[in-house]
């Protein structure tokens, strides 16, 4: 899943401006950002709950007006909200930048105000806590690397193995992050299969990711 | 020295060899550098050129290797793959190849975030095991990675950093093996404080017979005050500074002396041990201490 946070309600005040009497939509996601605890319904609810208040503070005279997306990055859906869309002067996207992207591509006319800092493709660990997984390098080869993904979960996205900085499983640059190559290391131990010598990976074909250019992936019928 | 690595020739013979780094000043000024060179110029075979280390912008190294060539002493040209992709080392290295430089060390490099532009965004478009891959074609086959023929190939002698301190053993001496089967002709490690480990991962080296194909050369830190022996336990990932070292340091009357008998010391030591090519002196900012170690040990260059 895709995963993000919410920016700070000053950014997202500050991106509004002071105009008074607007009308605002915030446009939350039932996905990935609702996983995320970023852009779900209750976080949809509670800035909806936090801007009145700052304009009855400020004395705006804002209306606004909360909803979410079944997936904010299909048009199929946002097309669904054309209504509020035209009824509003102001929307926020709580969707990730893929859905924020949908909503500026399907109401050109609008300026969409982005509420959420995309981060990664990653997993919830435990509550409230998400990890970077994958960075969609367009070839996929965990199966070398007793599925772990180095290239994303590495610091320094090394392929061969760790550098010297790695000191009791944790990574030199957070002491609270595990590692990567440790992670291979131990499974790999585990498994019986560690080599006599580590084949080395030659450099990696960077062309299927974003170095290639812009991907367009297109599936089989 | 003209056209060959007198590195790499005293490594076939066998040779003891003494290494020293010099880190490149944050100056646009060629005589800040030759200021530090010239304090250890005739002490050593071979000297580092620092690059960008702890991601700390500085004079580049392949400027800093061609005024170590000016001034007669052998460059060892470092480079790390946080800054350059494929296509910037390959023209760095022919480029550095024109200009005389024979010795390349290859590394990852330190992290951005560990430096003065951790806004930076880094390449890491090949890791250093991947580097020397690229390098031996360049040498070995005359060739650029993508395949294209060189006119006139390099002739490098290329090297990689190992760390006899980092845990688990194992995981580090199997990441060891992967840049020798690279083909890494020598190994420059972390420095060495703790001497009953390092005999330990020398023994396992040698198990492995590591110091039969590349020449095993090792790192040596002197240390001037405890703060500084401090400073590398905190901030250089992977150091291990035993508290033997820091109490000696500690309850000298003068610290920077203990320091150096503290390095003279290792010298004497790893150099006993069967194996070892070298030592790598890194005086982190004291250049004087490097001819002083070497007054101290009575190791010359084999000049
Ligand atoms: S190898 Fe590529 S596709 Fe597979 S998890 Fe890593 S970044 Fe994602
Ligand atoms: S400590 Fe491990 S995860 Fe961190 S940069 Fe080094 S190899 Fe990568």
């Amino acid at each position: 899943m895709i995963i993000g946070e919410q920016k700070p309600i000053q950014e997202i005040i500050s991106s509004l401006g002071d105009r008074e009497g607007i009308r605002i939509l915030v446009v939350g996601c039932d996905s990935c950002m609702t996983v995320s605890l970023a852009g779900g319904k209750e976080e949809v609810r509670d800035l909806v709950h936090d801007l009145s208040a700052h304009s009855r503070r400020e004395k705006l005279g804002w209306s606004i007006k909360g909803l979410t997306l079944k997936r904010q990055c299909e048009k199929k859906f946002t097309k669904e909200i054309a209504a509020d869309v035209r009824n509003s002067d102001a929307v926020v996207s709580l969707g990730c930048g893929v859905g924020a992207q949908s909503m500026s591509e399907t109401f050109p006319e609008r300026r969409i105000i982005p509420g959420i800092n995309t981060s990664n493709m990653g997993a919830p660990e435990k509550k409230g806590v998400f990890k970077e997984k994958c960075m969609g390098c367009g070839k996929c080869t965990i199966d070398t690397t007793a599925g772990i993904c180095t290239l994303a979960r590495c610091a320094k996205g090394l392929q061969n193995g760790p550098c010297g900085g790695s000191v009791n499983g944790k990574c030199e640059l957070y002491p609270e992050t595990d590692c990567a190559w440790y992670q291979v290391y131990t499974i790999l131990e585990g498994r019986g299969e560690l080599p006599e010598i580590p084949e080395p990976v030659p450099p990696k074909d960077w062309s299927r990711s974003h170095s290639g250019g812009v991907r367009t992936v297109k599936s089989k019928e | 020295m003209e056209g060959t690595s007198v590195l790499k020739e005293k490594l076939s013979r066998g040779e003891f060899i003494v290494t020293a780094e010099i880190a490149p000043p944050k100056s646009a000024s060629a005589e800040d550098f030759i200021a530090r060179a010239e304090k250890m110029k005739g002490f050593a075979d071979a000297y580092n050129v620092t690059d960008n280390q702890t991601a700390m912008v500085r004079l580049s190294s392949l400027a800093g290797s061609v005024m170590c060539l000016r001034m007669g002493m052998e460059p060892i040209m470092q480079i790390v793959c946080r800054d350059r992709n494929r296509i910037a080392m390959q023209s760095d290295v022919l480029g550095a190849h024109a200009l005389g430089i024979r010795n390349i060390l290859c590394l990852s490099g330190d992290h951005q975030s560990f430096g003065n532009q951790p806004d930076a965004k880094n390449v890491f478009d090949v890791d250093s095991t991947q580097q020397i891959m690229i390098f031996r074609k360049m040498t070995d086959e005359g060739r650029l990675w993508g395949g294209d023929e060189i006119k006139n190939p390099p002739r490098l002698c290329i090297g990689a950093a190992t760390n006899p301190f980092g845990t688990p053993p194992r995981m580090h001496m199997l990441r060891t093996m992967n840049k020798l089967a690279a083909g890494s002709e020598f190994f420059q490690t972390q420095a060495v404080f703790d001497l009953d480990r390092f005999d330990e991962w020398m023994e396992d080296a040698r198990r492995l017979n590591i110091h039969k194909k590349a020449g095993i050369i090792v790192g040596i830190i002197p240390l001037k005050t405890v703060r500084a022996a401090k400073f590398m336990i905190d901030n250089v990932p992977g150091t291990c500074v035993p508290d033997s070292v820091i109490e000696r340091l500690s309850s000298a009357a003068d610290p920077a002396a203990e320091g150096l008998r503290i390095a003279a010391e290792t010298i004497e030591h790893v150099s006993s041990q069967k194996g070892v090519a070298g030592v790598h002196i890194m005086p982190i900012n004291w250049y004087d201490s490097v001819g002083r170690l070497i007054e101290m040990t009575g190791l010359r260059p084999s000049l």
